[in-house]
């Protein structure tokens, strides 16, 4: 769907401004998993205040726009087992692999990082065949 | 200063996130579904992210940050096990639900009870996550 994709690039524009301002500003990488796990592991105690200003932005203006905009569906699935499983994987693997979409994603691949752009194809890659075998194959999402 | 640089910059983050539909789990599911109903609009997002960002690394050459001394270093380019361990965990998590640390934020005032159980569940996940590196660091040593 067309308008799907032309609200995915105004977005997608929006999250690489957010991630340009804060490397010229503040001389920061917009990685959300690196500022989140140094809130807490405690490897962010020297800065947390800016780590949660970041986190309270990205938690209270989305959930205001949305909801002055007749709310937001996320269309999470409802079976706990797969959420929880889910949650733990995504939390362990950013930490071990120092990065997620943000930070591996837009700010990695943006300036030709070799790790970030091998961590990319191999989350898509795991990514797409979680999405074969645990939908195509068992059932499961 | 920079407490409100940072607050800014995570208001644009989530509202760019909400705006190109990353918080709707089955857009990104969708992205990952190469072999059924295939959606390419993460394609568009990310593609739209990457821009910009390219054209600020490009400017910080040879300047300083505004509210800052210097740019992070450019990390040594060594692409080790934890790396791709961890990426392959995170893009199994990131599938099975939709949600990967940013949305989950971003998401999370109007996700609903999952959401709660989700950040839950990954911020618990990075909590562990220095022991498991522990961990695999033995293995990888005994093997």
């Amino acid at each position: 769907m067309p308008i799907d994709w032309i609200m995915g690039l105004a977005g997608g524009v929006l999250i690489g401004a957010a991630a340009a301002l804060f490397l010229l500003v503040n001389g920061r990488i917009m990685g959300a998993s690196g500022i989140i796990g140094g809130l807490v592991d405690g490897s962010g105690r020297n800065d947390w205040v800016e780590r949660a200003a970041l986190v309270a932005g990205l938690l209270l203006v989305p959930g205001i726009a949305a909801l002055a905009t007749g709310g937001s569906e996320t269309n999470l699935t409802d079976n706990w087992g797969v959420i929880i499983a889910s949650g733990l994987l995504v939390g362990i693997g950013t930490r071990l692999a120092n990065g997620c979409t943000s930070g591996h994603g837009v700010c990695g691949i943006s300036r030709l990082s070799l790790r970030g752009i091998v961590s990319t194809a191999f989350y898509i890659g795991a990514g797409g065949l979680t999405i074969v075998i645990f939908k195509h194959v068992l059932g499961v999402i | 200063m920079r407490i409100f640089i940072s607050f800014l910059v995570g208001s644009i983050f989530g509202l760019g996130l909400l705006i190109s539909g990353m918080t709707d789990t089955t857009k990104v599911q969708g992205w990952l579904d190469i072999f059924g109903n295939w959606d390419p609009t993460l394609a568009f997002v990310m593609g739209g992210a990457i821009i910009p960002m390219a054209i600020a690394w490009r400017y910080s050459m040879g300047r300083k940050p505004v509210l800052a001394d210097t740019f992070p270093a450019r990390p040594e380019p060594r692409v080790g096990r934890n790396l791709i361990v961890g990426s392959t965990l995170f893009g199994m998590g990131w599938a099975l639900s939709g949600l990967c640390p940013g949305p989950a934020i971003a998401s999370l005032g109007f996700g609903g009870v999952g959401g709660v159980v989700f950040l839950g569940s990954m911020l618990a996940g990075m909590v562990v996550a220095p022991a498991v590196r522990l961990r695999l660091d033995r293995v990888a040593a005994a093997v």
